[in-house]
């Protein structure tokens, strides 16, 4: 080789470092980029999020005033929580609201939709005047409803009495099961337009051509809805109920604001307890127990629906 | 498929059910409507005899000390604020995710997105810890930190899905002409990640101006509630007696602006919660 193509050769490996070089230090200029970009939402999610999530563990484990120093008691606020017949009664009055509520909210949200899935003028306006409650806030709506009940002033009373219905205007706040109802009233009026929507764009994404195929096969309404709707639509559904279910097991607002968890306690739900638990007697520690056992209760409800969603799906 | 209901069966249909809907709606403006004397009269009025903005003049200074614009300025702030923050934090870092991948970044994206499935009901306590040690706690600083934390997952999933549809080439070839990394988000993805921006912003903004249990517990300090926890004062009443006309015009006055900009922007509305949903 002469000292020419040595030369040559040399300049050519030189060249394909410094470009390798240039590659990398490009690559990594657009990766520590990307790393400040995402550094701004990690640092407060991590403060906001991450911490007070790992401190939700601790705090169960320990006694934890307000004011003055926590000390650990190990599991003795778990121990203390499964005994507690306050915050066991108010995880049933949370399962039989949640209950209650979840068919109500589906069957109602689903005959809306199936009534206004058109798209001419006249069902884009019933959507919209369904769905006009969903932006109102859950407390403003819970403002509002517990002034409709009233037993003198309330303006739901006086329709009923007008209409025959009743002689004197009901007292619903009184009663359990009567105030449940205002709360599933409200919520219903609120919520139903929003469940309405999530399963309108579930329909519309199935393809017109199975339902046409079908038709021609000489299936009914009936049929299309619970050989062809039903079963595409499980997706769709698994969310709904996944967020309907969780919204009403954390349930706070409503009662709080309607019911103040009266009549006698009766109406306090899992999440207004662990309220009063950490901030009207201010034991920390114990609240933090509570959310703990309320959050594994969320996520065990939320696995096993989409278990069942997913098999169901899969037998049919 | 409403081909085989008769056309007046379905008309009735729908028009009861909306009736039911709007009905409440209908019954809470026209009791702020009324004069004081006959917001309180029993048996109600299903119509206003008179209107009247009596009520909605009696909410400053109800209850003894309630100054209405304070509270209105505060939820205004706390609602700016967090539709502000959620954007630009939700911008930088859908970006971040979408176009400048890093090592572990698939992994992060993943935790970030876990504060969408524990609600901050469930760490509600150690957070108020947590705000307490940095003081932040009273504070409508703090409160709207917390707020952009729990908007930030719906913010980031739509806004690296909205960067991740633009195609590759057009970065590149900003980048060729000669744009720094900045000014391609700003001048060339970002205007056409404009609908995600708006999503974002519009949800933020009703999430916090709605939002009532973290406010009720982060804030004690009367003078900085918002408007939705400042409502349960007057529900609590004064001398024991409950002033439902000054109240519903509170919740008009609460409700109002969401239903307003819900008519505005309902493309974006409903656009933002099937992207949030069924995707």
């Amino acid at each position: 080789m002469s000292q020419r193509d040595r030369a040559v050769a040399a300049v050519r490996v030189a060249g394909r470092g410094r470009a390798r070089r240039r590659a990398l230090t490009w690559r990594r200029r657009r990766q520590l980029a990307g790393l400040l970009c995402v550094l701004p939402a990690l640092a407060c999610t991590t403060i906001f999020f991450f911490v007070p999530l790992g401190l939700d563990f601790w705090m169960s484990f320990n006694q934890w005033p307000l004011l003055g120093d926590h000390q650990f008691v190990g599991l003795q606020n778990y121990a203390q929580a499964v005994h507690d017949p306050g915050f066991l009664g108010s995880v049933g009055v949370t399962v039989l609201y949640t209950v209650i509520i979840t068919p109500l909210l589906l069957v109602l949200a689903f005959v809306l939709a199936v009534l206004t899935q058109g798209a001419d003028r006249a069902s884009r306006f019933f959507r919209t005047l369904y769905f006009l409650p969903v932006p109102v806030g859950l407390a403003s709506a819970s403002y509002l409803f517990v002034w409709l009940v009233q037993p003198n002033v309330g303006p739901i009373g006086r329709v009923l009495q007008l209409a025959g219905v009743v002689q004197q205007p009901p007292v619903w706040l009184a009663a359990t099961i009567p105030a449940l109802l205002v709360v599933v009233g409200m919520v219903v009026w609120k919520v139903t337009g929003l469940q309405m929507i999530l399963l309108m764009a579930g329909m519309q994404s199935i393809p017109d051509a199975m339902h046409e195929a079908a038709t021609v096969d000489g299936a009914g309404w009936w049929r299309r809805f619970l050989f062809i709707t039903m079963p595409l639509l499980r997706p769709t559904l698994a969310l709904v109920l996944v967020f309907s279910v969780a919204g009403s097991l954390l349930a706070f607002d409503q009662f709080y604001i309607i019911t103040a968890g009266g009549p006698s306690n009766s109406t306090l739900t899992a999440v207004y307890t662990i309220y009063r638990t950490s901030f009207v007697s201010f034991h920390l520690g114990y609240g933090a127990a509570l959310s703990i056992l309320t959050m594994l209760v969320l996520a065990a409800v939320s696995a096993v629906q989409l278990l069942l969603i997913r098999q169901s799906t899969e037998l049919s | 498929m409403t081909a085989r209901v008769p056309r007046a069966a379905w008309w009735a249909a729908c028009l009861a059910l909306g009736a039911l809907f709007v009905f409440p709606l209908y019954l809470t403006l026209s009791q702020s409507l009324k004069t004081s004397a006959e917001a309180a009269a029993s048996p109600p009025t299903l119509l206003p005899h008179q209107l009247s903005i009596q009520n909605y003049l009696n909410l400053n200074g109800h209850a003894g000390s309630i100054d209405i614009a304070q509270h209105l300025l505060n939820s205004l702030l706390v609602a700016a604020g967090t539709s502000a923050g959620t954007v630009v934090l939700a911008t930088l870092a859908g970006y971040g995710f979408a176009r400048l991948r890093f090592p572990g970044g698939g992994l992060l994206f993943m935790a970030m997105l876990a504060a969408f499935m524990i609600p901050f009901q469930a760490i509600i306590t150690p957070l108020y810890v947590v705000l307490h040690t940095i003081g932040l706690s009273n504070s409508l600083v703090g409160l709207t930190l917390v707020y952009i934390t729990f908007q930030l997952p719906f913010g980031l999933f739509l806004m690296r899905n909205s960067f991740a549809a633009l195609p590759a080439d057009l970065e590149e070839s900003a980048q060729l002409d000669g744009c720094s990394l900045a000014s391609t988000l700003w001048r060339v993805m970002l205007p056409l990640a404009v609908p995600g921006v708006v999503t974002t912003a519009l949800f933020s903004f009703f999430t916090s101006w709605n939002e009532f249990f973290a406010a009720l517990i982060l804030i004690t300090d009367q003078s900085k509630f918002t408007l939705p926890v400042v409502l349960s004062v007057l529900q609590t009443g004064q001398f024991g007696t409950i002033d439902w006309g000054v109240l519903e015009a509170g919740v008009v006055l609460s409700a109002a602006p969401c239903v307003a900009l819900f008519l505005l922007l309902q493309k974006y509305y409903v656009g933002g919660l099937l992207s949030g949903a069924v995707k």
